[in-house]
């Protein structure tokens, strides 16, 4: 009980004096897991509506196949990504192995097919109360994909929010990938990992909570600016 | 513009499951007025007019229109027997099926106005069409449909389940979309409708165009035992 009453001392200490350290790698979480959520939302959202309105061959299969990615372990697309990055790998000449960039693409893999899946869900439940609508309409099939987007924004809404819980909540992979460099790829998780390692318990969970705070502000804001849970509104 | 009728409906079969759910169906319907199919419940009758349509698959025969296909389909229009409501506005419900159309921006709010006036939701235009009542809906598919300016129009029992001043707007509304030469066709369960609106009709029974004729011979003079026995309200088997 006593780590976790400093570990908030130490949190509110670390938050009102506007510790370098903790803005520098709070911004860089911040910006890495909204880079990726950005990406992978650019990806997902479609794939898991066009999942959801197309019917072919193999749909099932690449359902299941989603569905079965939403487990991921992260350390194992960490390696995979290290591998790809490294130097002998075929991305090597990029040099993005140990930069943000290297985390941004990791997380984009993990979370991809988790706000994908969620979706396909959403989309699956819409497109089946719009179906005989938008076929009436003859609408293409770009169309029926953004009316469908548009019309479940809040679902998708969160959709993405469970991939940025995911995101800024990820360790594993982002620490075979960042490296966890001071000053260059140091992020809330990998510095809480570092600081458990070293026994600063403390300072550990004053990090933990930043992190949960950050965590919970970004999805209030997000909440409040959709203006979900208001009468009347979808 | 020419119109997109006659429509001819050449040996049409619908089978699901090796269950026959239609045909065979051999039928013109020309250029214009109110067409009513009634029938007993699983007689085909929502199935000849998602046929019609286009949005069911046939397993035997084709379906013509005096153009192509694809340029048919832009110039009908559907309401389902359950509206249904996009999640948006009642004003943006109207505005979709413009947009699709491409329509400049002006001519769509000119049109959404107009439509809105009509059907009496001035006040309710930026509410969400889902919070609508039953009537209100179906007011609102219908003005979805006709704001296209379609040929035609299909209607599946559109006031099934609404009270009488529901279903008087309605038939107000589908009375004045006949004298702006839409052509309708629709469904209903209830003959007294059938009879107020009806220039020609159609009685389906196990799939199948069972009889058909002006409305005045139809309801007047039935010609086989079967139309007689329904319209006596007799259970037909």
């Amino acid at each position: 009980m006593n780590d976790i009453y400093e570990g908030l001392v130490s949190a509110f200490w670390l938050v009102v004096t506007f510790d370098a350290d903790l803005m520098e790698i709070s911004l860089r979480s911040l910006q890495v897991s909204l880079t990726a959520l950005v990406i992978a939302s650019a990806i997902a959202l479609p794939l898991g509506t066009f999942l959801a309105i197309r019917r072919f061959r193999y749909r099932r299969l690449v359902i299941s196949l989603l569905n079965a990615l939403m487990g991921l372990p992260p350390v194992v697309v960490g390696l995979i990504v290290y591998i790809l990055l490294s130097r002998s790998g075929p991305f090597g000449v990029f040099g993005l192995l140990f930069t943000p960039t290297a985390m941004i693409i990791a997380q984009v893999v993990i979370i991809t097919p988790l706000i994908a899946s969620i979706t396909h869900q959403a989309m699956r439940e819409l497109w089946a109360e719009y179906h005989d609508l938008l076929i009436s309409l003859n609408t293409s099939a770009w169309q029926r994909i953004k009316t469908l987007i548009w019309d479940g924004r809040r679902n998708l809404l969160t959709a993405s929010l469970a991939g940025f819980g995911r995101a800024i909540g990820e360790v594993g992979a982002i620490m075979i990938v960042g490296g966890n460099i001071d000053n260059a790829t140091r992020v809330l998780t990998t510095a809480i990992a570092l600081e458990t390692g070293k026994g600063d318990f403390a300072l550990a969970l004053a990090l933990g909570f930043v992190l949960i705070a950050l965590a919970i502000g970004i999805n209030i804001c997000i909440h409040w600016l959709s203006r979900t849970e208001r009468e009347g509104r979808w | 513009m020419s119109t997109i009728l006659p429509l001819t409906l050449t040996d049409v079969a619908v089978r699901r499951r090796g269950k026959r759910l239609l045909g065979p169906v051999n039928l013109t319907l020309g250029e214009a007025g109110l067409t009513m199919i009634i029938g007993p419940n699983g007689s085909g009758k929502t199935t000849l007019l998602r046929v019609m349509h286009g949005v069911e698959r046939l397993s035997k025969g084709h379906v013509e229109w005096s153009v192509t296909e694809d340029a048919a389909r832009h110039r009908q229009a559907y309401v389902f027997q359950t509206p249904i409501m996009l999640r948006r506005s009642v004003a943006d419900n109207l505005r979709y099926p413009l947009h699709l159309l491409g329509l400049p921006k002006a001519e769509v709010e000119t049109r959404v106005g107009r439509w809105i006036a009509r059907i009496g939701l001035e006040e309710r235009t930026g509410l969400q069409a889902t919070r609508l009542s039953g009537g209100e809906k179906q007011k609102l598919a219908i003005a979805r449909a006709l704001i296209r300016k379609p040929d035609v129009l299909f209607l599946d029992e559109p006031c099934a389940n609404l009270d009488g001043a529901s279903t008087r707007e309605i038939e107000t509304l589908l009375q004045n979309a006949l004298a702006e030469k839409t052509r309708i066709i629709m469904t209903t369960h209830d003959l007294g409708q059938a009879r107020r609106l009806a220039d020609s009709a159609l009685f389906m029974l196990h799939g199948v165009v069972h009889e058909k004729g002006s409305a005045e011979d139809f309801f007047n003079a039935p010609k086989t035992d079967e139309l007689q026995a329904f319209f006596r309200g007799d259970i037909i088997a």
